[in-house]
């Protein structure tokens, strides 16, 4: 299939076809990465700006190895504080970039929609590498090439998603991509942690760990914030550990085959546990990380004009 | 000078007045108002009056937006009393009130007859400052409301900044209650919508932005309806944007409680599921809300619950608007479209003409206890003359505003001012178009 987007802001915006297009170029550049040399010519020449306005260690890695392993020309660039603090707007700050004439722009914000005004102001493909609490495409896409390499398939499958969903981009990402998939989502987290109406995106949701992970397939467990306490999202970190911690016992409600995920970094003992993290038979937490590079590689391939 | 207006419908709810007649100023005021003044003119002056001929038009008091912010003194680069009050002129208001979120706030005497005085100087539109409530609109000290009364203010209000403190309210109600002032309340419990962007629900759950649930405004329009049954004065409730707003209102009106409501174009017009582009001209605080907020406002507005229609103008500069969105300030400079948003009401049939016109002429003249917004012989020579049919597009590029913040940039209107009168002089004239004799 033809893949003619100029960028990718969302999973909402991409249409089954295109998430299975960029799902099967990234499993054909899998094996680059096991090579002795991990590196084609696809995009020499090209260059990508990895544009990270929030600190980030993996995402922005796991970019920068895609588009090198692509030879691209990768250059980061890190700002600690937003375009507004710095005295510049987000306008300039893009016509700045664009009179640099760069290929592609990963860009990652605090503020959500940042990467949607972005591209609607220079000609260069963005990518969304993550906007407040809004999208995380590349995360989703990258869970869903892990579900689908593990299990085979995504359709039918239920993957129980638990943690702090208001907060959280890998989940609005990964509800709209797994719905598309077929599969069936189900949320839980403390009712301070899930956002109003949310359950007009087709899911169900609820407020107990237990409930929402029996006979899943797949167990997605979100980062908790630390800071969020002083917030009174939740009452302590003791309570919350204590209810909503994946641990040896909760886990046996699930399927007994199934996948345990995390968008990393993960909180050991807080929101996983770690004899489960750590447990090959059911975490695929490092899978995850792998798959990112390949699903990276795929969507700077698809944008850079690339054919199937 | 005289000037003669006939050939068009007059509408004047002050004195149940919807009926072709003839309008004649004389010395700034309205001197005579009557089915056919023509044969009453004295030959002698027949050359001396003009006669500006109006077929088709309708006739409306002097247009009052008692909501609108002027950004002079301090924030001149967004707007200020000059081309704030062109802008009025332009959309048909003959007098606007201005909120004292300057900078300096206004929450002493001189700034106030400073806003006098520049708007004097522009002679467009009458402008009457709205006076703090408390010091720098801080939130804990009453300004001088006295003194600010004797310099021009016309009511009370921190505005933007809410007064949290009940008592502080209780205390600025019964003070302004005694000087025949109103407080104009901007209802929303900080606390609640503390990093608020949008209105809270479906959509900022899916765009990920932080909401502003509508129980932030519900939550202060219940405490000041309390406050104002407790004290016994008068309390407007600015900008209402929410079902649940209304509904209490609606009750404690009921109740014969001394409160007033005004609502903004945006509220009847747009809604949350508008944000989808995260475009910053539709950030606006309160925020858009709900279908279903929207059809309880106009409900609100037909039965009465809603006295007023009023822009909230908030003019900004590119600089503010082009930025994150959850950076970019909220407002939308609202002067220049507000009759016409409006009038798809009238369209639409929640209003009738003589309601529309008088929430948006007799209704905030008497909140804030103005002897304006009628036709009466003797009155103020305000008018404003609107063509109902004319079709037009909005473009913010010919603005007078220096705020070009508006979503209805490229909205085909139906229904615009033509003739702007302010104390007998014609400040805005649009009849260009019209050729007919």
């Amino acid at each position: 299939m033809k893949f003619d987007r100029k960028d990718i802001l969302g999973m909402k915006d991409l249409s089954l076809g295109e998430i299975n297009t960029i799902l099967e170029t990234a499993e054909s550049f899998l094996e680059i990465s096991t090579r002795e040399i991990k590196k084609v010519p696809t995009l020499r020449g090209k260059t990508i700006i990895n544009f990270f306005f929030e600190a980030s260690t993996r995402t922005r890695t796991s970019f920068e190895i895609a588009g090198k392993r692509l030879s691209a020309d990768t250059i980061n660039i890190s700002a600690s504080t937003s375009s507004l603090v710095k005295g510049e707007t987000l306008i300039d700050t893009a016509r700045n970039l664009e009179a640099m004439n760069p290929d592609i722009i990963v860009i990652r914000h605090p503020a959500a929609g940042a990467p949607h005004s972005l591209a609607k102001m220079v000609k260069q493909s963005i990518i969304n590498a993550g906007d407040g609490a809004h999208e995380h495409p590349s995360q989703a896409l990258l869970d869903m090439l892990t579900i689908k390499e593990r299990k085979g398939f995504i359709a039918g499958l239920k993957v129980a998603i638990i943690g702090d969903i208001a907060h959280s981009r890998v989940a609005r990402s990964n509800i709209y991509g797994l719905s598309k998939m077929g599969a069936q989502v189900v949320l839980a987290g403390p009712a301070t942690m899930l956002p109003r109406d949310i359950e007009q995106m087709g899911i169900k949701v609820y407020t107990k760990l237990e409930e929402a992970i029996v006979d899943a397939d797949v167990v997605m467990m979100l980062r908790i914030q630390l800071e969020r306490e002083k917030q009174n999202i939740f009452p302590s970190l003791r309570e919350y550990s204590r209810h909503y911690c994946l641990n040896a016992c909760t886990i046996k409600l699930a399927k007994p085959d199934a996948i345990v995920m995390h968008p990393g970094p993960i909180n050991r003992g807080i929101e996983i546990s770690p004899d489960i993290a750590d447990d090959p038979s059911c975490s695929v937490i490092l899978d995850q990380v792998n798959k990112g590079v390949a699903v990276r590689m795929a969507l700077l391939y698809l944008l850079s004009g690339g054919k199937e | 000078m005289k000037m003669l207006l006939t050939g068009a419908r007059v509408i004047d709810p002050a004195q149940n007045i919807n009926d072709f007649m003839d309008v004649l100023l004389e010395d700034g005021k309205i001197a005579k108002i009557d089915a056919d003044l023509s044969p009453s003119l004295k030959t002698k002056d027949r050359g001396k009056i003009q006669i500006l001929k109006l077929k088709g038009k309708l006739i409306a008091p002097g247009l009052m937006d008692m909501h609108t912010h002027l950004r002079e003194p301090g924030l001149e680069y967004k707007e200020t009393i000059a081309s704030g009050a062109n802008a009025a002129v332009v959309g048909g208001f003959t007098s606007i009130a201005c909120m004292p979120n300057t900078e300096p706030i206004n929450d002493n005497r001189s700034i106030t007859e400073f806003i006098k005085r520049k708007a004097a100087q522009a002679a467009l539109a009458h402008v009457y400052p709205i006076g703090a409530i408390s010091r720098n609109s801080a939130g804990t000290q009453l300004t001088e409301f006295w003194d600010l009364k004797d310099a021009g203010a016309v009511a009370f209000s921190d505005d933007g900044k809410p007064v949290m403190d009940a008592a502080l309210m209780r205390r600025a109600l019964e003070y302004a209650h005694s000087l025949s002032l109103p407080v104009i309340s901007h209802c929303e419990d900080t606390n609640l919508s503390a990093g608020g962007q949008m209105n809270e629900g479906y959509y900022s759950t899916i765009l990920g932005l932080r909401g502003t649930p509508s129980i932030a405004e519900e939550i202060m329009v219940a405490r000041d309806i309390l406050i104002a049954e407790f004290t016994r004065a008068a309390v407007h409730i600015a900008h209402v944007s929410t079902a649940g707003s209304v509904d209490l209102i609606r009750t404690a009106k009921k109740r014969g409680i001394k409160i007033t409501a005004e609502t903004a174009p945006h509220y009847f017009t747009l809604t949350d599921d508008a944000l989808q582009a995260y475009s910053t001209n539709l950030k606006v605080n309160p925020p858009l809300r709900s279908a279903a907020d929207v059809k309880a406002i106009k409900a609100g507005l037909a039965d009465g619950t809603i006295d007023v229609i009023a822009s909230d103008h908030a003019p900004h500069a590119r600089t503010d608007k082009e930025l994150e969105f959850e950076y970019a300030a909220s407002g939308i400079s609202g002067l220049e479209t507000s009759l016409a948003l409006s009038l798809r009401l009238i369209h639409e049939q929640v209003l009738t003409w003589p309601e529309l016109i008088s929430k948006m002429s007799l209704q905030p003249a008497r909140i804030l206890n103005l002897a304006k917004g009628t036709l009466k012989p003797g009155a103020d020579g305000d008018v404003t003359v609107i063509d109902p049919e004319r079709i037009w597009t909005v473009n913010v590029k010919s603005f007078r505003s220096s705020g070009k913040n508006s979503p209805f940039d490229g909205w085909e209107m139906q229904g615009k001012a033509i003739l702007t009168i302010v104390d007998g002089e014609i400040k805005y004239d649009d009849r260009a178009q019209d050729k007919e004799a």
